[in-house]
């Protein structure tokens, strides 16, 4: 096959891509630009986008003797992963923008430019398993990350290719080190590439500016105290909630839920968080659901627990019951759901949570 | 594989590889007063001799620097200083707003830094800077101009500049002129005493020397504040250990450049006209920037509509076709070129631009192997187009 390696300057997309060289493909290396201006975003080995991981990106390029160039994908970042991660938070949502690039920019931008230019696949550097069309966890569970890829349809995942499935963080670490690359010991991305400095909460408050309203009491409708912005709290959260009043039991206060319109974070006791009914929307189905209703499992954010559930379906949305409540369960987030499978779990699809009871 | 990338950098030439070695198997220092150093100190003398007798300049206007960004700053920068040392008043910069970075990004750090008015002169819709033009723009700005750089052909496009009209234009002025003869030199006849120009910078890489080497050729009347400071060992207007060998290998590559520069120029504008008809026949809608006629034989720059040039490029580069986009950022994204924007063109035909360009290893069979690969790399990447703008 023709193939585009996405290298992000990182260890992981530079063993997939010289797995890519190893298996035989036609390998191509393409650095994304996602900032127009690529010392706005992370700087130093903390993140993606900046000069030096594009540098980085092209010594591993030029160490497998591969092509490689560098695509300016900034505008379509931009409003397809920045925007909509505004106008979530703005929403009263918690959007997941790792998710987003996924299917917007490296399995759409990416992939479709790549197909049109005779390319048959990307290759990246995620933890996850990809065989036949079906999504399986990584072996490695804490590096897993079929979650930010259970948005993606059967047509994305026939142009993926993740070769790191079925390694471990450590022995693609160790493999990079095998086969000379730099980044074998580059310390992994964390949190938002977008966001420079790490703090989300800020940059909300710089791009949606101040919109200052109440915290509201969930039992007794009482104002706790205000907010700067309801974009700023996330279902679940318990710190940073300033209240100028402690609740009558002195038992600490979360944030239960978000109302934009009339822009109110309600909080209430720790039980209140507890939901086993999680309804989510625009479903896509990785490969053919079973018929609905069906029992298997599902995670309710990226590295979250997993719980049992039966999931009903149609094409507008789902439901899934919870064997047991889960808590802080955040609309916005994806509902991704999978079939236990001792071969490694097998990613069914996803949905974005509307609300959770 | 075709190479088509000359104006980049052409291969170096087997009699300036020869100098090369055989002067960098010699040692010594060329500012020794001994034996070794006098050796050393000839071999850099006659090369500063070779190189002025075919450049139409005095020895003492040669100063030998690492190459054209050097050269270029040096030029700007220190001509600019020493202008504005003698007249506090002369604080403004003329530059073609077509100039290569190492022009345009040393002026605007004397605009950013040093209180410097940087007043670009617009070029015309082929990327020439025209007397007229120029005329214009230092008339508005007579009694405070300290310098004004040109290009004598433009790297991009290829467009040949009349520069000694404009040399008289700035002379009349009394305004100093330098140009940047990096891709003129051996392509068009350049004489430097002929051009009225005070500075001219040239390189060796571009002409089949080694990277690495270049001069600024600057007139003893025209004072030049350093950049480098230290030892003095070039007109106490440049520092630093003499490259002897790479000295050695310039001046055969320029002996080469000048003498063979008529027979050259017509082998490749030959080559180059051939190359133009076969994209046009394969490419109807294609369209040549430039100047059509008054252009560097070995350029052909070329806009194909509803392509990125990065895309192209790349489809090329797999075909083995080695050509050349506009600039790219220090990160690597493409630009889109500021050549062509200052020409007039919308950024859709500043980004579909590819430029070809021909030089001394050339041949038909390089040509043929673009037009093989051309007609399927548009098509894709007109494809990869259409796709982006769907979104």
């Amino acid at each position: 096959m023709r193939v585009l390696a996405a290298m992000s300057g990182g260890v992981d997309s530079a063993v997939a891509a010289a797995r890519a060289v190893d298996a035989g493909h036609d390998v191509t290396g393409v650095h994304l630009a996602l900032s127009a201006n690529p010392q706005a975003y992370r700087t130093g080995a903390r993140g993606c986008c900046t000069l030096e991981d594009s540098r980085d990106a092209r010594r591993a390029a030029d160490v497998l003797g591969i092509p490689f160039y560098v695509w300016d994908m900034a505008e379509e970042f931009r409003e397809d992963v920045v925007a909509d991660f505004l106008a979530e938070y703005a929403a009263g949502r918690t959007p997941n923008p790792c998710l987003r690039c996924n299917e917007k920019i490296k399995f759409a931008a990416v992939l479709d430019r790549a197909r049109a230019l005779g390319f048959d696949a990307v290759v990246t550097g995620h933890h996850a398993r990809l065989a036949d069309g079906v999504l399986r966890r990584s072996v490695d569970q804490a590096k897993d990350q079929s979650y930010v890829l259970a948005v993606l349809r059967p047509d994305q995942l026939a142009g993926a290719v993740f070769p790191l499935g079925d390694s471990t963080k450590a022995q693609v670490r160790a493999e990079a080190a095998r086969r000379g690359l730099a980044v074998a010991d580059k310390p992994d991305s964390h949190d938002i590439c977008f966001i420079a400095d790490g703090d989300t909460r800020g940059f909300l408050h710089r791009e949606l500016g101040s919109a200052p309203g109440d915290i509201v009491d969930a039992d007794t409708g009482e104002v706790l105290g205000s907010h700067d912005g309801a974009y700023a709290y996330t279902v679940g959260q318990r710190r940073g909630l300033n209240l100028t009043r402690p609740a009558p039991d002195g038992a600490p206060r979360y944030v239960l839920s978000i109302t934009p319109v009339q822009n109110t974070v309600t909080v209430g006791r720790r039980e209140a968080l507890a939901v086993d009914t999680v309804t989510a929307e625009r479903p896509v189905w990785t490969v053919p659901p079973p018929a609905s209703p069906f029992d298997c499992q599902v995670q309710l954010r990226a590295h979250g627990e997993v719980y049992d559930a039966r999931v009903t379906h149609d094409a507008a949305g789902l439901t899934a019951t919870l064997r047991a409540p889960a808590s802080g369960v955040a609309p916005g987030q994806a509902i991704v759901v999978y079939r236990r499978d001792p071969a490694g779990d097998v990613v069914l699809g996803s949905a974005t949570i509307a609300a959770a009871a | 594989m075709a190479y088509l990338d000359h104006a980049a950098t052409t291969p170096v030439l087997p009699a300036a590889l020869d100098a090369y070695v055989r002067a960098a198997g010699r040692f010594g220092n060329a500012s020794s007063l001994h034996a070794s150093g006098r050796a050393a100190r000839r071999v850099v003398e006659e090369s500063r001799e070779q190189i002025a007798e075919r450049l139409g300049a005095r020895p003492s206007e040669v100063v030998f620097t690492s190459g054209g960004t050097e050269s270029d700053n040096l030029a700007v920068k220190g001509i600019t200083w020493s202008r504005r040392a003698a007249d506090p008043a002369r604080d403004v910069l003329l530059v073609g707003a077509a100039e290569h970075h190492a022009v345009l990004d040393a002026a605007h750090f004397l605009a950013d830094h040093q209180g410097v008015t940087v007043v670009p002169v617009p070029v015309d819709a082929a990327g020439r800077v025209t007397p007229d033009a120029l005329a214009a723009v230092l008339a508005a700005h007579r009694d405070r101009a300290a310098l004004v750089s040109t290009m004598w052909a433009n790297n991009e496009v290829g467009t040949v500049t009349p520069i000694a009209e404009l040399a008289a234009v700035a002379a009349e002025a009394g305004v100093p002129l330098h140009t940047d003869a990096v891709q003129a030199l051996g392509a068009v006849p350049v004489d430097f005493g002929a051009s009225g120009a005070a500075a001219m910078t040239v390189t060796g890489h571009k002409i089949g020397g080694p990277v690495g080497v270049g001069a600024l050729l600057l007139r003893t009347d025209v004072a030049c504040t350093p950049v480098l400071h230290g030892g003095g060992q070039e007109r106490d207007v440049r520092s630093g250990t003499l490259d002897v060998a790479g000295v050695a290998a310039l001046a055969t590559a320029v002996d080469d450049a000048v003498s063979r520069q008529q027979d050259e120029a017509r082998r490749l504008a030959a080559l180059r006209d051939d190359l133009v008809a076969r994209v046009r026949a394969a490419v109807p809608d294609a369209v040549l920037n430039g100047d059509p006629v008054d252009r560097l034989p070995g350029n052909a720059h070329f806009s194909f509509p509803g392509c990125e040039g990065d895309a192209l490029l790349m489809l090329l580069d797999a075909a083995g076709v080695e050509c050349s986009t506009g600039s790219a950022c220090s990160a690597g994204v493409a630009q889109p070129s500021h050549v062509l924007l200052a020409m007039g063109a919308d950024g859709d035909r500043a980004r579909s631009s590819l430029r070809f360009s021909l030089g001394h290893t050339s041949t038909a069979a390089d040509v043929t192997a673009l037009l093989d690969a051309l007609p399927a790399a548009v098509d894709r990447a007109r494809r990869a187009t259409a796709v982006s703008r769907r979104r």
